[in-house]
């Protein structure tokens, strides 16, 4: 969650100006009706003003969602959900805000005070209508998807100048068409699975990024994601594709308002990456989780797949889960170019009645190519935490390697943590390993922290960040120093 | 849970040979098969393994045992195999059925059959998988062997020969129940060999009680067309032990299915095996270990050694209930590819719902390892010497693993027979 001030600037506009696509302020007008059809996808590619390929394409993935079933193997539940009762579209319109901090839920700027946001930021989170703001402070590109439209952008110039395209990924279907329809669903493919062929078809809007060749991108690229309108679906979309030799580092970050309703959210991320290409994706996710009875928060269902399909080209995964009521999630790499690299560095924290079942998949099909798998896993209270990873070596993939460490911390004997590793070699020379425990905080390293006056909860805090530091050690500086705090403020109440 | 979803294949070829009426266990297991079908890819369970081919087999029931000298051959084979001389205890099922003029009953344990169209009420869910329903339903005869409390039943050998004489491809479903009472002692190999186009679905009812201990070595080297599917359910009482070793020799599909429940404190199992297989060979280890009370101990090492076109699957599953807190589980699963055809897949899965426990898995797949090979080399080993060397030693680290020396000799013996035939 890089909140940078910038982003008060979108808020702003987001207040302000009425909808650019003309809509009405008429409520009905800029939410589309609930449920799902041809039409609602016509709908939505009419108001993007998309070109009939895209269309096409949609109803292509429409037509193939319909004959697919939810995936039943991952190792969550929920009871079965309604794709007919969300609003598949919401353009962002003028609606009354909290006026000041006071009328925000205490709670909520509890939670933003312990990550250590500064006030005017936690107004900016919290929806607060703000008055003019400040200069921009830090070097970060913000593109901000409030709901389903992108409204604004910074940092276009900067980029513009070392040849780096940033934008809403509605903006490029305008302005780069030829670059989309070459990329869009190259890496995730509208059939690859159900909620994947369901962000396809009804995707609203998210970013796209283009390194061309030899350009290290300038600065490092952040969307910042926040679920605002009550039932609407999230379906983000998010295409970066790095040319030869170029890189980038990229950062999501989410929160979202306390709520009750279950929301779902179903995004892809496809990643390209060309010769010598490195592309990095920082995630830390802290959705609502629902209460500590398990009620409400987000059902996160998302696709996130990078091809590495350049010779030497690199992708790195890191993410902090600690949100959601459910998170079904597997940022993978197919390491298609010789000597690709791939990597996925992960920590999920489940507390309360939160189900988590992430992990990652490599697929090593060229020469030579390398991956490294660290999750760490940590369950509290009455959740589930599953990592689940598959490691294919394909017949070609000679002299490949894998490594995988995969830990699990329980605290309290309510809730359960399972690994799921899938190992699947066809090559002689390719070599996997991979290494699982299992335990709970040593007692020895508890009464450590306790005799030396730490608070249970503190020592806890300490010992669970000790446990993530190699993959803590892994974010960009200003997420990692947040995620730190968000691990503990996640933990809060499982201990003692 | 999740639902288990109807993607398999028509089991009605399996379904139409069994007569359930009248037996609600067999009346269960034909709903369920009838409902699930035959597994193909796709199913969780059965990820790696179809049983696609199976429906499309002329399977008829296998006709009573007849006397023959391929039977008799068979036998001698599996003795040279294993070691165990004529001097062995022995029961023998030729196509599923109890041969009692091959057979010699050991002394001091208690041997009888199930009785023919009888199914024992042993509480094992009919529908609980895909090999126990087929068993369920399709079961004519089986071993009922009984150790009583504190008695040592020594070594017997349980031997299972497929397919003599008849030329149609059959099917046998023997349900075998082996009871180690408190204190009680056994040495149990337990080998299976054929010829032939056969089925062979065993399923092993196994109870150690309090103290008990059954060293339990399955040698499967079912002739070259045959299709071995094995299911074992044991429990194990406070201090008791079982501990289970499948090494996977022959058929050209196979599986073997262990679900292993620790049911009181201080039990603890061992469900280790090797795999080695070439040609187009399929072979299957699935094991669900359930830790179902505090301070138990389970241990598993797979190795698989794979060469051709060779196929080697392991799925085990350690589950740790809420109440089993002091659990120590431990899980080792090692391939080795010999060649660039050989297929491994493997899915070692830790579910843990304590947290007071001590779970570990580990996994690794690739070849010989070039910095062994050149030590041996370096040394004047010839290439050939040195990757036998390696083999065997890398088979050697998980045959010693078996508790009973018995049985141990007798694993090793096999494995040293197998390897000589496969560098022939």
């Amino acid at each position: 969650m890089p909140a940078v001030a910038e982003t008060r600037k979108t808020v702003e506009t987001l207040g302000q100006n009425t909808y650019k696509w003309g809509f009405e302020t008429d409520i009905e007008m800029d939410i589309a009706p609930k449920g799902l059809n041809e039409d609602t996808i016509r709908l939505i590619s009419s108001r993007k003003k998309e070109p009939e390929w895209l269309l096409e394409w949609r109803l292509k993935a429409y037509r193939s969602w319909l004959e697919m079933r939810e995936p039943t193997w991952a190792k969550v539940h929920h009871p079965p959900i309604d794709y007919q009762d969300v609003h598949y579209y919401a353009a962002p319109r003028k609606k009354p805000g909290p006026k000041s901090l006071e009328e925000v839920d205490p709670e909520l700027l509890r939670t933003y005070e312990k990550l250590g946001i500064p006030l005017h930021e936690q107004a900016m989170l919290a929806g607060v209508e703000v008055p003019e703001g400040q200069e921009a402070r830090a070097p970060v590109a913000v593109d901000a998807v409030f709901d389903s439209v992108s409204v604004a952008t910074t940092f276009r110039k900067t980029l513009q100048e070392a040849g780096v395209i940033f934008c809403p990924i509605s903006e490029a279907v305008q302005e780069y068409p030829e670059l989309v329809r070459k990329y869009l669903g190259s890496v995730v493919p509208v059939t690859d699975n159900f909620y994947a062929a369901l962000n396809a078809a009804v995707f609203t809007d998210g970013s796209f990024v283009f390194v061309p060749k030899g350009v290290r991108c300038p600065m490092e690229l952040s969307t910042y994601f926040r679920i605002n309108a009550r039932n609407t679906g999230q379906f983000e979309r998010t295409l970066i594709v790095v040319e030869d030799g170029a890189s980038v580092s990229y950062l999501e970050g989410c929160t979202a308002p306390m709520r009750d309703e279950n929301q779902l959210h179903a995004a892809v991320v496809e990643l390209v990456a060309m010769e010598d290409a490195s592309i990095k994706y920082s995630t830390v996710q802290n959705w609502y989780p629902g209460d500590e009875n398990g009620r409400g928060g987000i059902y996160n269902f998302v696709t996130k797949r990078g091809a590495c399909r350049g010779a030497r080209s690199k992708i790195s995964w890191t993410q902090v889960e600690t949100g959601s009521a459910i998170t079904w999630k597997y940022p993978s790499c197919i390491l298609q170019g010789e000597g690709s690299v791939g990597e996925f560095y992960s920590v999920a924290v489940t507390n309360n009645h939160q189900q988590a079942d992430t992990g990652t998949k490599m697929i090593h099909i060229g020469r030579n190519t390398r991956s490294t798998i660290i999750a760490k896993t940590i369950s509290a209270g009455q959740s589930d935490s599953t990592y689940r990873g598959l490691v294919r070596m394909m017949p070609k993939a000679s002299g490949s390697r894998n490594f995988t460490q995969c830990d699990s911390l329980l605290i309290g004997d309510r809730c359960g943590a399972h690994t799921v590793p899938y190992i699947e070699s066809r090559n002689m020379s390719a070599r996997v390993e991979h290494e699982a425990t299992t335990s709970k905080i040593s007692e020895d390293q508890l009464f450590y922290c306790r005799q030396r006056g730490l608070s249970e909860e503190d020592a806890v805090g300490l010992i669970v960040n000790g446990f993530c530091k190699d993959v803590l050690k892994e974010l960009p500086m200003e997420f990692a120093v947040e995620a730190q705090k968000l691990l503990q403020i996640s933990l809060e109440g499982s201990v003692g | 849970m999740n639902a288990i979803t109807p993607v398999g294949v028509n089991a009605s070829a399996f379904l139409d040979r069994g007569d359930v009426t009248g037996n609600a266990q067999r009346q269960k297991a034909a709903d369920f098969l009838r409902h699930v079908g035959l597994p193909r890819v796709g199913v969780e369970a059965w990820k790696y393994t179809s049983l696609r081919a199976l429906a499309d087999v002329p399977f008829t029931t296998a006709p009573h045992a007849a006397d023959d000298a391929a039977a008799d051959t068979l036998l001698a084979e599996i003795e040279t195999i294993s070691g165990l001389g004529a001097g062995a205890s022995r029961v023998v099922f030729v196509n599923g059925y109890f041969d009692a003029g091959r057979s010699r009953l050991p002394k001091g344990v208690r041997v009888s059959t199930l009785a023919a169209g009888t199914l024992p009420d042993d509480g094992i869910d009919p529908a609980g998988d895909v090999t126990t329903a087929l068993n369920t339903i399709l079961a004519r005869d089986g071993l009922d062997l009984v150790v009583p409390a504190g008695v040592d039943g020594g070594c017997l050998l349980l031997v299972s020969i497929g397919q003599t004489e008849a030329a149609e491809p059959v099917s046998f479903h023997p349900r075998h129940r082996i009871v180690v009472e408190k204190g009680g002692r056994l040495a149990l190999l337990d080998a299976s060999v054929g010829r032939g186009q056969y089925l062979h679905n065993p399923l092993y009812d196994i109870a150690v009680a309090d103290g008990g201990y059954l060293s339990h070595a399955r040698i499967q080297a079912e002739g070259k067309q045959a299709v071995h599917l094995a299911v074992s359910h044991a429990r194990v009482a406070a201090g008791g032990v079982y501990d289970s070793f499948t090494l996977t020799l022959g058929a050209s599909l196979s599986r073997h299915e262990v679900h292993a429940a620790l049911m009181q404190a201080g039990a603890s199992v061992h469900v280790n095996g090797a795999q080695l297989l070439s040609g187009h060979q399929h072979g299957d280890l699935t094991s669900v270990i359930t830790h179902a009370a505090p301070d138990c101990v389970s241990r598993q090492t797979i190795k698989n050694v794979l060469s051709d076109h060779a196929r080697g699957v392991f799925q085990g599953k350690i589950l740790v209930e809420r109440i089993a807190q002091k659990t120590d589980g431990y899980q080792m699963n090692q391939a080795l590819l010999l060649s660039d055809g050989a297929e491994i897949d493997a899915k070692p899965e830790l579910e843990i719902y304590a947290d007071d426990v001590k779970c570990s898995h580990g996994a690794t797949v690739g070849a010989l390892d070039d910095d062994q090979l050149f030590y041996l080399r370096s040394r004047g080993i010839p290439d050939a010497a040195a990757r036998s060397i390696l083999i065997r030693a890398f088979l050697h680290d998980v045959v010693d693993q078996i508790d009973d020396q018995r049985l141990k000799d007798s694993l090793n013996l096999a494995v040293e027979a197998w390897w000589t035939r496969e560098v022939a």
